[in-house]
């Protein structure tokens, strides 16, 4: 078998890296456990540098590179993604740093975890069959449930990775049964195979088996990217679990979630969009409204802050109901727009989410609470720190300049260039639902400024955070600011949609 | 020079950006550091205004906009970097410019509780790029990011530095203008997806869509161009305010420090009524005819309202507050005629507004200061105890409401006069009907003021503070209001000069489209 082995090589550095940190952490004695952190950060890097050639030969005019039969494809969107969950990898570690460090235990089964769980991410955005894709599924699906799990001696922490396994196995249970009547519908595993087959399918007697199919695979990415009705799982999984894992859920694996689901919908099930754009659209409205509502009723931040994100999923989806709609031999208005707002929606998300667990982060070690009343002023005893939650909350409510806006823009583009009621509806419940949003968002907001902190904080010197999330949210904030007002990540879901041509 | 054209409007409207991030690295203790800074920025930004004033070409020889630059920004949604200036805006403009600098003098000795100087001066200037950027941007995205920037300053300003209800009217205040602001977002972007350039492709760009000859959006249907002249209605109606979605402003207004209310009353609430001129208008001539009538009658039912509202107030404040309602009607109405003399009315209006009830916020906030309280049943005997705040109150307020050869009869005068002969295919009867009820208005507002100077300023001074002694107009107090007494009587006296800026440029944009 033929294998691209620069195209292979970014994930080839990772799963060494994976390998790598089992075999170091069996020698290395406990006092130096700390370095398999720096291998970790290392492995992650290494593997951004084959990526970065990769872009450069795309830039040049290079052709999508196919192997392993047709079932892996590593094209611009690839890329951007695999970037994506590469940073995402290296943010979740630095945030994780000092919580995993203070802990001491298991360190590196904690990095070897993290990074398999990147290196599913990575394969998920190349495959294009659907065995190789219920195994990148697996692969970023599993360590999951360790890491949430992760704090052993806390209840509430094996509660949380207990509901988290027994919804992902549900998920994936959904998802086999759904490949297999595909299977038998279509009698093929490809991508390329079912973009061929699949229009014949379903005119044909066995459409409703290739239905059902559908249907149920689409529901199982809807576990994963914890949309509605199927989110139960995200606010007890985020609590319970480490808060840098929970931000690693909360970016990284729903990025995953939504490139599975992106590279279904665009190279494999376009002809089921009578399928999938009514049941997509649904679950998009009630995701977004679903979780800002209850996200109103919080009081716990990261209860919070895990109820936007299932509201911002719900965002994220909308575009996709513009994709792949039927115009002659190609596809009309929307395709490459709703691509588009999906990669800039996820890259912007990323960045402020991830900034705004940070902040979680670092003001609990010094509050050591996550009720929303610990925020109380805390612009009077760390004023840095409250005024970067505020960007972020700001971003994430969707207020310019902060890189949020762009998100939102991009998903209303989508949702208007094709130019159908239905789209303009689900726009009119983006922008009510953003409105519902802010309020909660400010509120976090007004408790920072406008509320008196308790005494025993203001005799304390203003809350340092440790360094390594000095360095992650001071660069979050470089970028939540810098994607805000320049092209970058527009630049960058530009790229991504050239797949869509090719 | 050239250099100059091409970068003033950027310069005036990043300096504060500029002055704000250096008040950050500052440390906090370092009050007169960071007085200097900001007031030096403010300044600084005046200047560049005073040679755009010079630089301006107002004979009227050149057909749109002047201070123009245009670059690309984020290409992948089509959207540019496209500021100018014209006519329309250039008062605006000057008016923001000023009003801030008025503003960061005033603040002086004057910073509300909890004090802070360092992140008050910062949110000020924000606020300052914000509203300076809404003014200049000609590309739809560019006026929303502008729009939506002066948010959160403003919102920070009421919920930290407000009165005693300031965490519910701050979140109305944002709540409000974020909805309406989401589905103006949408408009725009509907109109972008309807509009096809000659070059092909779509565009943001307000002139290339204001451009009826160039015939960008002459695929849009009479109802799409309904829907989003409706959505953009939303966005803008809510900033204005209209009746009947004004009910954040009041309380807004009263909550906000004494600062906050300035800006929101002279400047902010522009922004809804000049994107009304700039944008809605011009891009949507027929949409805009078809929704006149009820702007009209919007318009007219909030200055009834805002009148009565204002005989029932029993806090100053509150009272300015609803006033402001009122005079937005004026203004709304002169816009809904769709005729020059209307438009030109509204835009001297704004200006007149912005300067008037600016200086009564200003007075109302010392007297504040001075009696701790804004409850009107309180106060009494302001020209006994305080003769000079007391006849400057005296003053504002006629000129508030409206006496003759002070700022604020020449706009709403000419706007009821505009009423009288609406844009052709426009009822006559309707906006005639207007025009009565619109006087009645007139009436209605020298009453509350009456009332208001009555029981405020005129009487004896109550037990409560009889031998109190209140010190009166302080330095910085006449430095900050001191040029907004002499443009109220300048603008009174010779309405021209502000007159014949707008007309140029609203006649090369409106004649053509309204016949």
């Amino acid at each position: 078998m033929n294998v691209d082995w620069h195209a292979f090589l970014p994930e080839a550095i990772v799963a060494g890296t994976v390998i790598l940190l089992l075999l170091v952490d069996l020698i290395l004695p406990n006092r130096s456990k700390w370095t398999l952190g720096g291998i970790t950060a290392l492995g992650l890097l290494a593997a951004a540098v084959p990526i970065a050639t990769l872009a450069a030969d795309f830039a040049d005019g290079g052709e999508n590179r196919v192997f392993f039969a047709d079932g892996y494809v590593v094209d611009e969107l690839s890329l951007v993604l695999k970037g994506f969950f590469l940073a995402s990898g290296y943010v979740a570690l630095l945030l994780a740093y000092n919580t995993i460090e203070e802990g001491a235990y298991y360190r590196g089964e904690f990095y070897f975890l993290l990074v398999s769980a990147v290196l599913g991410m990575m394969m998920i955005a190349s495959v294009r069959d659907l065995i190789g894709l219920f195994i990148a599924f697996e692969l970023f699906s599993a360590p999951g449930y360790l890491l949430a799990a992760w704090k052993k001696y806390d209840l509430k922490s094996n509660e949380s990775g207990m509901k988290y396994f027994l919804m992902g196995v549900t998920a994936t249970a959904i998802m086999l049964y759904g490949m297999s009547l595909l299977y038998g519908a279509t009698g093929t595993l490809t991508y390329s195979g079912l973009m061929e087959v699949l229009p014949g399918v379903l005119d044909g007697d066995t459409s409703s088996l290739a239905i059902l199919g559908i249907v149920l695979v689409i529901a199982s990415f809807a576990f994963k990217v914890s949309a509605v009705p199927f989110h139960f799982w995200a606010p007890d999984t985020y609590e319970g679990a480490p808060t840098p894992v929970a931000a690693f859920f909360s970016v990284a694996v729903k990025g995953a979630g939504f490139m599975g689901l992106v590279s279904l919908i665009f190279f494999a099930l376009p002809a089921g969009d009578d399928v999938w754009r009514p049941m997509i659209w649904v679950i998009a409205a009630l995701t977004m409204t679903i979780g800002n509502l209850i996200a109103l009723r919080q009081e716990n931040i990261v209860r919070l802050l895990a109820y936007s994100s299932i509201a911002q999923s719900g965002y994220i989806l909308a575009p996709l109901t513009v994709a792949a709609l039927p115009d002659g031999e190609g596809f009309g208005p929307g395709h490459t727009e709703s691509l588009q707002a999906v990669v800039i929606y996820l890259l912007v998300y990323a960045v402020m989410n991830f900034g705004a667990f940070g902040v979680v982060i670092a003001v609990a070690r010094r509050t050591h609470s996550g009720h929303l009343d610990s925020y109380d002023g805390l612009f009077a005893h760390a004023p840095s720190l409250a005024v970067v939650m505020t960007m972020f909350l700001a971003a994430l409510a969707g207020i310019p300049p902060l890189a949020g806006w762009l998100g939102k823009l991009a998903v209303f583009t989508a949702l208007i260039s094709a130019d159908e009621v239905w789209g303009y509806l689900l726009a009119v419940i983006v922008a009510v639902n953003a409105v519902i949003a802010a309020f909660y968002y400010m509120r976090v907001v007004r408790k920072m400024f406008a509320e008196e902190a308790p005494e025993e904080y203001l005799v304390l010197p203003p809350l340092q955070p440790t360094p390594s999330l000095q360095f992650t949210l001071g660069g979050l904030t470089l970028l939540v600011l810098a994607a805000g007002v320049t092209p970058m990540f527009s630049h960058l879901s530009e790229i991504a949609t050239n797949s869509l041509s090719l | 020079m050239e250099w100059f054209d091409d970068w003033a409007l950027s310069l005036a409207t990043f300096l504060p950006l500029v002055g704000a991030a250096i008040l950050l690295a500052l440390p906090k203790e370092r009050e007169n550091v960071i007085k200097t800074v900001a007031l030096g920025a403010s300044i600084l930004c005046a200047v560049i205004g005073i040679g755009i004033l010079f630089r301006f070409d107002f004979s009227g020889d050149v057909a749109g906009y002047q201070f123009e630059a245009n670059r690309k920004w984020i290409s992948a949604i089509g959207t540019n970097y496209h500021i100018g200036l014209d006519g329309i805006s250039l008062p605006l403009f000057i008016l923001a410019l000023g009003i801030t600098l008025l503003v960061i003098i005033y603040s002086w000795d004057h910073f509300p509780e909890p004090h802070n100087p360092k992140m008050f001066l910062f949110l000020i200037l924000l606020l300052e790029t914000g509203m300076l950027g809404s003014f200049i941007s000609l590309d739809l995205i560019l006026f929303f990011v502008f729009f939506e920037i002066v948010l959160l300053p403003m919102y920070f300003m009421i919920a930290v530095w407000g009165g005693e209800n300031r965490a519910y009217a701050s979140i109305k205040f944002f709540l409000f203008t974020m909805f309406g602001s989401a589905f103006m977002l949408v408009s725009f972007l509907a109109l972008y997806f309807m509009s096809t350039l000659p070059s092909g492709g779509h565009t943001f760009d307000i002139v290339h869509l204001s451009d009826q000859d160039l015939g960008v959006l002459s695929d849009l249907g009479t109802t799409a161009g309904r829907w989003i002249f409706a959505g953009m209605f939303l966005g803008f109606a809510i900033k204005v305010p209209m009746w009947p979605v004004h009910t954040w402003l009041p309380d807004a207004h009263t909550e906000a420090p004494t600062q906050g209310s300035v800006l929101l009353a002279a400047v902010l609430l522009k922004m809804g009524t000049y994107a009304f001129v700039r944008i809605s208008l011009p891009i949507l001539p027929d949409a805009a005819r078809d929704f006149a009538p009820y702007i009209g009658l919007l318009a007219v039912i909030g200055i009834i309202y805002g009148s009565l509202a204002c005989l029932a107030q029993t806090d100053v404040k509150r009272l300015i507050a609803f006033s402001s309602v009122g005079h937005m009607g004026f203004v709304m109405l002169g816009i809904a005629t769709l005729t020059p003399i209307g438009i030109n009315a509204a835009l001297f209006g704004m200006i007149s507004h912005g300067i008037v009830t600016g200086l009564l916020f200003f007075l109302a906030g010392s007297m504040q200061h001075r009696y701790h309280t804004r409850e009107i049943s309180r106060l009494g005997g302001l020209l006994i105890s305080m003769p000079r705040l007391g006849g400057l109150l005296v003053f504002t307020s006629f000129a508030s409401l409206g006496l003759p050869a002070l700022a604020g009869f020449p706009g709403e005068f000419s706007s009821m006069l505009s009423a009288y002969q609406p844009a052709e295919g426009l009822n006559e009867a309707v906006f005639r009907t207007f025009m009565v009820i619109a006087a009645v208005g007139t009436v209605l507002t020298a009453g509350y003021m009456l009332y208001m100077l009555q029981r405020v300023a005129q009487g004896k001074v109550p037990d409560e503070w009889a031998g109190h002694t209140f010190h009166d107009i302080g330095t910085f107090e006449y430095m900050s209001w001191v040029p907004l007494v002499l443009m109220t009587v300048v603008l009174g006296v010779f309405p021209g000069i502000l007159m014949s800026v707008t007309d140029k440029s609203v006649m090369s944009i409106f004649s053509g489209i309204f016949g």
